[in-house]
């Protein structure tokens, strides 16, 4: 039988690890909206002390990690969608790819300075 | 004549105007699309613009009044509420799809009763979170 190559596991995988990180990130959103009715950091002194606390960093570092994961499936899918010619989607993914780091990078960064 | 010439006389309604003014799209097809366009404009400009607002808040107590003060400015509360909504109804929208992934609500009204739900629930929370700002 003929088939269709789309890829070694058809996608499964990058299906399954939106979904996962997607939960992470519902998570890391109740932790925040938690942390921010029972006492809104409004000061300077109150919003550098919250990521100055060790789990909140770890939980931020998770929720970029997953935030960068989800969006290379999510992002993916659209210019696989809209964009026909190869290469110009080729270039998009790389793009896509490079700005995801860069977020990377620009959290870590931010979060142990 | 082929069952393959019936097909290609088959009409195709998707000029714009069929797009935008004759296709009627079910609400849970609403949903979704509206899924694709806040997670588009959440990768790009929102996420940029969060590590921004991250990164200068928490550099000084200067720049952290700086940035009050930059997001008092009418321009900066609009995008606020944009990035809140796209947020909001990303997160909503893909709550549901996570349980329509485990068979949860697929029968035809539970599926419309939570697409309402998601519309209502994160355009709720973006107009609380206006009153907030305003």
């Amino acid at each position: 039988m003929k088939r269709i190559v789309v890829g070694a596991h058809q996608g499964a995988g990058s299906w399954l690890a939106q979904r996962i990180t997607a939960v992470v990130m519902a998570l890391y959103s109740v932790i925040l909206l938690v942390v921010f009715l029972r006492d809104s950091p409004a000061t300077y002194g109150a919003w550098q002390a919250l990521f100055a606390q060790g789990w909140m960093r770890v939980a931020t570092l998770l929720f970029a990690v997953s935030l960068a994961w989800h969006a290379w499936v999510g992002v993916r899918d659209i210019f696989m969608d809209y964009v026909k010619p190869d290469g110009l989607r080729l270039a998009l993914h790389v793009l896509v790819a490079l700005v995801l780091a860069a977020y990377l990078g620009w959290s870590v960064e931010i979060l142990w300075r | 004549m082929s069952s393959a010439t019936a097909k290609k006389l088959r009409p195709k309604y998707l000029s714009l105007s069929a797009l935008l003014f004759e296709i009627r799209l079910p609400l849970p097809g609403w949903i979704s699309i509206l899924h694709r366009v806040s997670g588009a404009v959440l990768f790009f400009p929102f996420t940029a613009w969060a590590l921004y607002l991250l990164d200068s808040s928490l550099a000084s107590a200067q720049d952290f009044e700086r940035i009050k003060a930059y997001l008092e400015l009418p321009l900066a509360k609009l995008g606020l509420l944009a990035f809140v909504w796209a947020y909001c109804h990303h997160l909503c929208a893909g709550v549901r799809f996570l349980l329509l992934d485990l068979n949860k609500g697929i029968e035809l009204g539970p599926a419309r009763a939570s697409s309402v739900a998601v519309l209502v629930v994160s355009l709720a929370a973006t107009a609380y979170f206006g009153f907030l700002l305003w």
